[in-house]
């Protein structure tokens, strides 16, 4: 009984801190994103720097989280929410390591945005930043929750991210035949724009991942049929 | 009887023990009488900690007996205590696992955290390492921390750590919002106006020196002039009105409002005072109200303006001599770390709509869909940026759906009043 009760809770305990490593990473890429959105925002090159040299740590997590996914699977054969939480494990870590990719991205363009005369446009891509920044930390939330129904917000609420990039998009180019002069600099703002655009898919992914761990289901075929609230662009919901 | 003497001896131990932390502490933030308050809690709670663990620990005590020994909840009086600091306050045992968090940290991290792992709480990578450092080294810490969701949030955080037969980690924040919020709105005030009121300002001193110059004897020209003066000087007006609005609802914004209040009284005010020029557009104004709603919390004047924005923006934007409605309900939590159920009300107009793309950044500040209609209406563009703020604060949620051709909604979603918490606020004016 006693040898029994060892494996079971050690099993258990791997399994959590596998998840509290996935929790860390995530705040990591949380940092990243909020420095690379606030160096955009702020015009700080300082703290674009940061999140420059933010993404090594997030790698080095990443396949250290992988690792022990690994070695948990082939050890422990883990079964139906075991397996789903470590596959999640991986799954939400490769995310995460993208968008820490995207942040340092953007905190490279907005190294040289710096050096431009600001422009009202970029507020709005700080807005912008900000919102895929929320839908991240909601995300987080719900995984360390282990919440379906916040996985599930966050996956609805993407679509704002893709509209408010389309506007962006269509302002930019605006600008852009405007004065050609400003080419070099919006097209700055369109990859950054683009980056976040990314930043919120790979968050609407990782809500994918946390409701089929917490569900067993998938987003796509559990969801209510009566609602289409974001296949179709109208009636569109939008949150403050 | 030498037990007795040690079970003394240590808590006397941890009761200094803390002091000594707390006067760590309070040193570290030289913020006087609250602190004191704190410091007092800490010593209090610590020695209660201690003489809880002790009843649950067999065996003699060894104060380095730390591993193993697991501390699974809090005595009581350290719970009650504790949760009237109104300072944050976590506790950690040796894995990492939250002990306790008392009300103020709820509401910071927003959902009831005891036994979770502290990575899954407060995920930001400085406060992490930090508690790693200090639950290893004994050495206290303190440090910024920045929550940038929902509303940005600026503490000074402090970690101690108490070893007391098991190992506990202190984690206590200290607000700085507010002085950050200040010096951050009174840029965003300087630039915003500056920017702004810079296009109308031109225009109305470009026609006195017409009116000096040129103009002067001409009777017609000079009406017209001095009339479109006028149209400029009022917008200068109304966007200083509310620049300084937004700015006094940004500078509360991480302050929860305390008052109960009928949501439905809030918004019939707002339409009554709109009444008048509803009337003269040849708008028709219709609420349904719905008896039983529960009460919110709220700060009154605030959701009045909310409402007269969006009912005002209805007049201006629906349809000619069109009716705009307004109706109540209740809507279920979406559960995780959400309000029980909201109570929301619903501006409907019969408008042209709002194209897609535009409706996720209404909320922008100086964003127009129609620049020139906007102009033309008197808008300042900022408007629903006051709306979005107003509903930040009071943790709510704005909902705007729009059918080309056939109108638009807003929906504004307020949390029910959890009657039983009260809530400690300082407010700034």
């Amino acid at each position: 009984m006693g040898m029994t009760d060892h494996i079971v809770k050690a099993f258990t305990e791997q399994l959590e801190a596998l998840g509290a490593s996935v929790a860390q990473m995530g705040g990591l890429a949380e940092a990243q994103l909020a420095d690379a959105i606030d160096a955009i925002a702020k015009r700080d090159t300082t703290r674009a720097e940061a999140a420059v040299g933010g993404d090594k740590r997030i790698d080095e997590l990443q396949q250290d989280i992988e690792a022990r996914a690994l070695r948990l699977l082939a050890l422990r054969q883990p079964m139906a929410v075991d397996l789903r939480e470590t596959m999640g494990a991986i799954k939400i870590a490769s995310e995460l390591e993208r968008i820490g990719d995207l942040a340092k991205n953007i905190a490279k363009r907005a190294i040289v945005l710096n050096r431009e005369p600001p422009i009202r446009l970029t507020q709005s891509l700080a807005r912008m930043g900000r919102q895929s920044l929320a839908q991240l930390k909601l995300v987080l939330d719900a995984y360390s929750d282990r919440d379906a129904g916040g996985a599930e917000t966050v996956w609805r609420h993407d679509g704002e991210i893709d509209e408010m990039y389309n506007s962006l998009f269509r302002e930019l180019l605006t600008y852009m035949m405007e004065d050609p002069r400003t080419i070099g600099l919006c097209t700055h703002l369109l990859f950054v724009a683009k980056n976040i655009e990314r930043t919120g898919d790979h968050a609407t992914n990782i809500a994918e991942v946390v409701y089929h761990m917490v569900k067993g289901g998938r987003l796509i075929t559990d969801r209510p049929k009566a609602d289409t609230t974001s296949e179709t662009s109208v009636p569109f919901s939008s949150k403050s | 009887m030498s037990e007795t003497w040690n079970d003394w001896r240590l808590g006397l131990w941890v009761g200094a023990a803390a002091l000594l932390a707390g006067g760590v502490l309070a040193g570290l933030f030289h913020a006087g009488g609250l602190w004191a308050c704190a410091v007092l809690a800490v010593a209090v709670a610590g020695s209660a900690v201690f003489a809880g663990s002790r009843a649950k620990i067999s065996g003699p005590v060894r104060p380095d007996a730390a591993s193993g020994k697991e501390l699974s909840s809090l005595p009581a009086l350290a719970r009650g205590v504790f949760e009237q600091v109104p300072d944050p306050i976590m506790l950690l045992d040796a894995n990492g696992r939250a002990l306790f968090v008392n009300r103020a940290m709820r509401e910071v991290i927003g959902t009831d955290a005891t036994n979770k792992h502290v990575s899954a709480l407060l995920r930001t990578p400085a406060i992490l390492e930090a508690i790693d450092a200090t639950s290893e080294s004994g050495k206290p810490a303190s440090l910024q921390l920045i929550l940038p969701v929902p509303v940005e949030r600026h503490y000074e955080a402090y970690i101690g750590r108490a070893e007391m037969g098991a190992t506990v980690t202190v984690i206590v924040l200290h607000d700085l919002t507010a002085a950050k919020r200040a010096e951050q709105m009174r840029a965003d005030f300087v630039a915003n106006a500056s920017h702004e009121l810079r296009t109308p300002l031109a225009a109305v001193s470009g026609f006195i020196d017409t009116l000096r110059g040129h103009a002067r004897d001409d009777a017609e020209a000079r009406e017209k002039f001095l009339g479109i003066m006028s149209v400029e000087a009022g917008r200068m007006r109304r966007l200083i009105e509310d620049l300084l609005s937004l700015t006094r609802i940004e500078l509360n914004e991480h302050v929860r409002p305390s008052k109960l209040l009928q949501l439905e009284d809030a918004v019939s005010d707002a339409a009554a005072a709109l009444a008048p020029l509803a009337e003269s557009d040849n708008m028709t104004v219709e609420i349904e109200r719905q008896p039983g709603l529960p009460l919110i919390r709220g700060e009154r004047d605030e959701l009045i303006q909310l409402f007269q924005n969006l009912i005002h923006n209805a007049i201006k934007y629906g349809r000619e001599n069109g009716t705009i409605r307004i109706t109540f309900g209740l809507a279920p939590s979406p559960g995780g770390r959400n309000a029980e159920a909201f109570v929301f009300a619903a501006v409907h107009d019969e408008g042209d709509g709002i194209p897609a793309d535009a409706i996720p950044r209404l909320t922008e500040r100086f964003y127009r869909v129609d620049v020139k209609r906007s102009r033309e209406r008197g808008g300042t563009g900022l408007g629903l940026a006051i709306v979005k703020h107003i509903v930040n604060r009071h943790l709510g949620r704005l909902q705007i759906e729009s059918l080309p051709g056939q109108g638009s909604t807003f929906t504004v979603f307020l949390p029910a009043a959890d009657t039983a918490s009260p809530v400690h606020v300082t407010e700034l004016s």
